[in-house]
């Protein structure tokens, strides 16, 4: 679904991803762990282009997103992404986070649009929040609402940011559960996480970044039982 | 006139007062001049302010839109050169261009008037109206685009309305600022509450009554803007508490 081939990131002249070469496939949930500035959001926010690559490429479906003439705006809507800090629109109430996009993008009704909306509200147990605005909201519900949010746009995969990291900890299991849920309904998800216990039980494999590379990955089993690099086994001697 | 004559009549300090005032603005309805000025001065600024919100948003936005679009990055430094031009130029001084140079055959100051000053207030709009943007949030943009928004639809829908809280309360300060300098627009023969005043003190020989007045006008008018703006702003502070 996804291929990045040989992608690479500076900012200013400094390099942050050194060449990164993976496959993401439809119902893979791949989880990436690393130190703190190892370039996993970089990564993560250049597969929907957020961040621009200085070279390589991200084939999304067939189509090169580098590519200069491709309409990037047509291939975001397919791909949903959580923040860590949720960027929820303030603005707005939780219903209409939830069909701004689908009703200016898509046109759908909006009628259709709410019904949608609703039924996946009740999925993460929010029904009841629709007329709330975010800032009412906890942290938790916060998220589950911006997941939901990406939802309603129907994407092909789901890129997550530290989608817990921003929370106080009672919170992180519900926000973890309505993920875990969307990886057992099939969703190909890419998550930025430092849950070792969501990565070694949700993904089927794991990607350990370290100064702008992959240096190792494979299924959690390798992973988390068989480390062969060095300093991916000093970085789990530090998390675990 | 019956109120000076009652105070005549009643005697005491004031009534020499009373009786200046009707030389100085009744007799030969000198009252008209303050009036059509304080009309000249009311359209002049509010028809500037409407054309410097324009040019200013459309500033803005060109520059706001031209940091990821590289098409627009021409277009982006004319609109830098325009803001540069406009803030190093003195009011009166682009008033004269104006009116002498660029349209020399006008016979009626007052459109040149509002040209020039929105002309020059849009500069300042555009500042204002960009720093209105920058405060909020980069993460709101990044949302809108991951949605799959355009950058100018996730600046309608998500950042715009949320930049208008801080956008609206400065446009205020520089429609009380905007006011205050239309005092110049006598340079152009326009008669607005300044000139008015000038001229009512240049017939009547008496300077203190009418330049007061002036004043007075100003002070007043500004008084009003400021209370108004302070509801404006405890208005958008409250909608915080959503
Ligand atoms: N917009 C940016 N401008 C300059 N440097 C950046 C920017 N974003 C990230 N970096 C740098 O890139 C490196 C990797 O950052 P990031 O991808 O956020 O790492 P991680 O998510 O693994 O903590 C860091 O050194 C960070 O300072
Ligand atoms: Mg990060």
């Amino acid at each position: 679904m996804i291929s990045v081939k040989n992608l690479q990131k500076n900012f200013g002249g400094v390099e942050v991803l050194k060449g990164i070469n993976t496959e993401i496939d439809k119902g893979d949930v791949i989880c990436v762990i690393g130190p703190s500035g190892s370039g996993k959001s970089t990564f993560l926010r250049c597969l929907n282009m957020l961040e621009r690559p200085s070279g390589g490429q991200i084939i999304f479906e067939g189509d090169d997103l580098t590519d200069k003439k491709i309409d990037l705006d047509l291939h975001r809507q397919k791909m949903g992404m959580v923040f860590q800090q949720f960027n929820l629109f303030p603005h707005m109430t939780v219903m209409k986070n939830l069909t701004v996009a689908p009703m200016l993008l898509k046109k759908v009704p909006e009628e259709k649009a709410r019904a949608k909306a609703l039924e996946l509200l009740g999925k993460v147990g929010l029904a009841d929040r629709a007329d709330s605005f975010p800032n009412q909201l906890s942290g938790g519900q916060k998220q589950r609402v911006a997941i939901v949010r990406a939802l309603c746009m129907e994407p092909d995969v789901m890129l997550f940011d530290e989608p817990t990291s921003a929370l106080d900890p009672e919170m992180v299991g519900e926000v973890l559960d309505v993920m875990k849920k969307l990886a057992s309904d099939g969703m190909t998800m890419v998550v930025v996480t430092h849950e070792m216990g969501f990565a070694r039980e949700v993904a089927n494999r794991i990607l350990f970044l370290e100064d702008g590379v992959i240096l190792e990955e494979g299924t959690p089993d390798h992973i988390f039982n068989h480390p062969e690099n060095e300093r991916l086994r000093s970085f789990l001697a530090k998390v675990l | 006139m019956i109120l000076p004559t009652l105070f005549l009549a009643a005697g005491g300090p004031l009534s020499g007062w009373f009786a200046k005032l009707h030389e100085t603005f009744i007799v030969n309805e000198r009252y008209k001049m303050m009036i059509e000025g304080f009309r000249n001065t009311i359209i002049i600024t509010l028809g500037a302010l409407v054309i410097g919100v324009t040019i200013g948003m459309l500033i803005a936005v060109v520059k706001y839109l031209a940091e990821d679009v590289p098409g627009l990055k021409p277009l982006a430094y004319v609109c830098d050169l325009y803001v540069k031009v406009i803030r190093g130029i003195p009011m009166v001084v682009l008033l004269l261009i104006f009116f002498y140079i660029i349209f020399s055959h006008a016979k009626n100051g007052i459109p040149v008037a509002i040209v020039a000053f929105g002309i020059n207030s849009g500069a300042y709009m555009a500042e204002l109206i960009r720093s209105g943007i920058n405060a909020v949030d980069a993460g709101q943009m990044e949302a809108g685009r991951s949605l799959g928004m355009s950058r100018l639809q996730a600046m309608r829908v998500v950042v715009f309305p949320q930049a208008v809280r801080y956008i609206l309360p400065a446009i205020g300060n520089e429609l009380i600022a905007l006011l205050k300098e239309t005092s110049v627009a006598g340079y152009v023969a326009v008669v607005d509450v300044t000139r008015a005043g000038n001229l009512i003190r240049n017939n009547s020989y008496d300077a203190v009554n009418p330049l007061m007045l002036v004043a007075l006008i100003y002070l007043v008018l500004v008084l009003l803007l400021t209370w108004l703006l302070g509801k404006l702003e405890r208005r958008l502070s409250t909608g915080d508490k959503r």
